[in-house]
């Protein structure tokens, strides 16, 4: 058994924090971490000892716990209390899981972004259940005079065997409240789990069948208002002035007027990324009013700065990529010796357009404000950012702003950023009523905050015996710089070169699901490809060479590189049994390896027949998370990341001309549907007892690689140019 | 604005409101049957999906001066207590993952299976090829409804 810290020193990661009405409530950092030095410890931010998360055991058995992270539709509202539960010795049934709502005193950290609620809540989520466990023991020796040791803990109930004594977790709950809490805990060992790593439903599954209100687009309150905003029609716009009288008149609207979301001295924090200052705000009785006076309404805007459009961007992208940067992000050895003294040398440019993340539930925000508070309720990914810019932007101390968290209809990095919640504040401040602020999807796909459009050129050198020499990357976006330059290969080639550009554009772009992976991934695994031609190689192969270097002899400082070489190659050769690699199947094959966010996957997609882009058939994933915590919920979580990844790739793109959107809802901007979804996929997991890592992103990335490698095997094309629909390269040969 | 008497989920419900309007907005923003949702506004996403006199029907685009006594059901009319067929195989299969879209799913699954209840594996997707799923819950969705056509 493993046995771990609650305090270390005088800053504890678990309180005892008293009860209102029966039952032991303990409080716990969720940010904890008991592996770590006392020099690390006296090195944390004092907040992480603020307690952020809840577990409540009832005087009638129930166990509540208070998942204190924002669920987005990757399923931390269940995965995350199972990990409490698991170290308590609850049944899973008498587990209820409540969404935390925000409150800045208690909740430090609530933030789904980066794929990493497991990977950080792992240690303290378990000590949680361990420490109130123990807690329930000690009142129970108390109680029955017995040692603590001797009680066993399953399925709620404490047993001391050798007195005959047993009671439930409620009867010793109350108890529990007088225990102080336990220097120390004892928690289970990796393969004694009996929650952990079993199949567990969604907790909000019979809600969301039903149609019960849980997303931030559902609250009705009473006296509520309806917003909506009109925006710039183009990147580089700004507002010079409206006719707002016709529409104030129109059936149901109660105000149509001007404001501007920051004014200038309001501190803007990272979460106002994207934001529009100054915006037109109709306000009425209802939302098809509203959309009804949005029609009418007559705006004038007028140049501010550069109207770019895509070609624009792509001439720029083009240009950096000929750049050589004055200091290389890395650099080992010296490529253009290698290059000059090379057998073979492949170069490729491949690159991807702007995206939106069109969540199904656009853009939203309840505010209801008023002198003594602001309250606010919706869908937000980083409330504790966004309420300091609310109590700036208000004129309000922070204290007086409640945020609290909706279930969202699907986030993919788009609602990390908060500009709408304080343009509801705003709004429902003017009104001096609560309103509920909707933007229409053509306002949620035209006002920014895009996936960068990327532009990357690779140059490979081969030695006649078809080793990998020389490695060269050189990578662009629109407003963000592309490249990780110590992911894979560097490390295992001996001349290696990386370098990036930005290109700074007033189209604006921020994270979108695997950022910067999410299309490097897809460029990278697909020139590994060619390269593994050119040398005469099989691709799965060809990597597994490289990760052998990697392994066995390290180019450079092997801590510099971000990527462990043997669980790279532990999901290749996991994917390469499952899938059979090598055995011909009369179909078009691919494979592609990622890593990110933590978590390594690889894949081999294997295509149908016919079609300029055929459909993909099949899918083999392998998956180096550590711990599954919920098998059911991961292979969804990887399910849906590889089909966001090929639908994206194959079909979808933003594009502007003179700033303006060209796309503005789902009849322009395609998005991939039932029948050109993947038919069947079979996900694994490598068994390593790891800790675990998060499973929102890392699948996506690779799957684009895997697809595009396939698409060569299928139709002798190399696509370069994404979405793939809209490329038609020339035969390779 | 108009009162319109409106026949649904088996109730009959009165609203006053222009004729013009979505039934969309109507049962969300005047009777509060927010199951249906909002996706696109443009019948392109099918998050709005209910049934009018059985066929699936985006409500976005379905004025509420054209219904008149139609039938309509919505995701809270589809069952009493949440055990329609395709809401248990959705559980089954455990379906959702944001589960903003699935009630437009489950209404055009429910309506398909109604007309076809065996349907083939295409004659699913041509049905289904109206609601965007964007977490891409796409092959269990197929599953789910395979497995409602069996019970």
């Amino acid at each position: 058994m493993t046995l771990v810290k609650t305090k270390i020193g005088r800053r504890a990661f678990i309180r005892n924090t008293g009860l209102a009405s029966g039952g032991l409530v303990i409080g716990f950092s969720w940010l904890a971490s008991c592996k770590m030095t006392p020099e690390q410890v006296n090195n944390l931010p004092k907040e992480w000892f603020d307690l952020n998360g809840f577990l409540k055991v009832g005087d009638n058995g129930l166990v509540t716990i208070m998942s204190p992270n924002p669920e987005i539709g990757q399923n931390v509202k269940t995965s995350m209390p199972m990990i409490v539960a698991e170290e308590l010795d609850i049944a899973w049934k008498d587990v209820i899981v409540e969404q935390a709502p925000l409150n800045t005193d208690i909740f430090t950290r609530q933030l789904a972004g980066g794929s990493q609620s497991i990977r950080q809540g792992w240690e303290s989520l378990r000590m949680a259940g361990a420490t109130a466990k123990q807690m329930l023991k000690e009142a129970a020796a108390q109680a029955w005079n017995v040692s603590a040791d001797e009680i066993t803990t399953k399925d709620g109930v404490l047993t001391h065997e050798a007195s005959g004594n047993s009671a439930g977790y409620g009867e010793m709950a109350s108890a529990a409240t007088s225990i102080e809490v336990p220097e120390e805990v004892q928690l289970k060992d990796n393969g004694t789990f009996s929650i952990i790593g079993t199949d567990k439903k969604n907790v909000d599954g019979p809600k969301l069948v039903t149609g019960k209100p849980l997303f931030g687009l559902d609250v009705y309150k009473e006296g509520m208002l309806t917003a909506m905003i009109v925006h710039p029609p183009a990147f580089g716009m700004k507002y010079k002035g409206m006719n707002a009288d016709a529409v104030k008149s129109m059936p149901g609207i109660k105000d149509v007027f001007h404001f501007e979301v920051y004014p200038e001295g309001i501190e803007k924090q990272w979460s106002d990324q994207g934001g529009i200052s100054e915006l037109v705000a109709i306000v009425g009785n209802s939302t098809w009013e509203c959309m009804q006076a949005k029609k009418a309404l007559e705006v004038e805007w007028e140049q501010d700065s550069t109207a770019e459009s895509t070609s624009y961007h792509e001439e720029e992208l083009t240009a950096l990529l000929e750049k050589p940067t004055e200091t290389p992000a890395r650099k080992d050895g010296d490529v253009n010796a290698a290059f000059a003294k090379a057998a073979k040398i492949v170069e490729s440019t491949y690159s991807a357009p702007y995206l939106a993340h069109n969540t199904m539930e656009p853009m939203n925000f309840f505010a209801h404000v008023t002198p003594e508070k602001a309250e606010l309720l919706g869908p937000i990914q980083t409330p504790e950012f966004t309420e300091k810019t609310v109590a700036a932007r208000l004129g309000m101390p922070v204290e007086k702003i409640d945020i609290m968290m909706t279930r969202m209809g699907g986030g993919f990095g788009r609602r990390l950023y908060g500009p709408f919640v304080i343009e509801a504040a705003v709004i429902s401040q003017k009104m001096n009523a609560p309103v509920k602020l909707v933007y229409s999807r053509e306002d949620d796909m035209t006002q920014g905050t895009y996936r960068p459009s990327y532009k990357v050129k690779f140059k490979a050198g081969l030695d006649d015996k078809g080793n990998l020499i020389a490695w060269h990357v050189r990578g662009a976006g629109t407003n963000d710089d592309l490249i990780f330059e110590n992911r894979f290969p560097a490390g295992a080639v001996d001349n290696y070169l990386a370098e990036k550009h930005s290109l700074q554009t007033n189209v604006t772009t921020g994270a979108w699901r695997a950022p910067r992976s999410n299309f490097i991934a897809g460029a990278e695994q697909a020139f590994i490809d060619e390269v593994a031609e050119a040398a005469g190689k099989d691709p799965l192969d060809f990597r597994l060479e490289l990760f052998d270097r990697a392994i066995n002899n390290p180019v450079g400082d092997p801590e510099s590189n971000d990527y462990d070489p043997a669980r790279y190659a532990g999901v290749l050769k996991l994917v390469k049994e499952k899938a059979n690699w090598g055995t011909d199947t009369g179909k078009a094959r691919g494979v592609a390896a990622y890593y990110c966010h933590n978590s390594y996957v690889a894949q081999v997609i294997e295509l149908e027949d016919g079609g300029d882009i055929p459909r993909v058939d099949n899918i083999w994933c392998a998956v180096d998370c550590g711990i599954v915590i919920n098998p059911l919920a991961a292979k969804n979580q990887i399910e849906g990341g590889m089909i966001d990844g090929i639908g994206h790739s194959t079909y979808s793109a933003m594009t502007f001309k003179d700033g303006k959107p060209e796309q503005s809802n789902f009849d322009t901007y395609r998005l991939i549907r039932h029948s050109e979804a993947p038919k069947n996929i079979e996900v694994h997991f490598v068994d390593n007892g790891i800790d675990p890592t998060g499973l929102g992103e890392p699948s996506l990335p690779p799957a684009i690689a895997a697809l595009s490698n396939a698409l060569y095997k299928a139709t002798g094309r190399r696509y370069y140019k994404q979405p793939f629909i809209n490329d038609k390269p020339p035969l390779v040969g | 604005m108009a009162t319109y008497t409106l026949n649904i989920n088996g109730t009959k419900q009165e609203v006053d409101v222009d004729p013009s309007t979505p039934m969309l907005w109507v049962l969300r923003d005047h009777l509060n049957l927010v199951g249906t949702k909002y996706g696109c506004g443009i019948a392109q996403c099918g998050a709005c999906t209910i049934h009018l006199n059985g066929t699936a029907t985006r409500a976005c685009m379905l004025t509420v001066s054209s219904v008149g006594d139609q039938e309509i059901t919505t995701i809270e009319g589809l069952s009493e207590e949440g055990d329609h067929p395709v809401q248990k195989a959705w559980l089954e299969v455990d379906v959702p993952q944001c589960g903003y879209c699935q009630a437009g799913q489950i209404m055009t699954a429910s309506a398909l299976l109604e007309k076809n209840p065996n349907p083939t594996d295409e004659e699913i997707e041509m049905a289904m090829n109206g609601n965007i799923c964007r977490c891409g819950t796409y092959t269990r969705i197929k599953k789910a409804v395979k497995l409602a056509a069996k019970s």
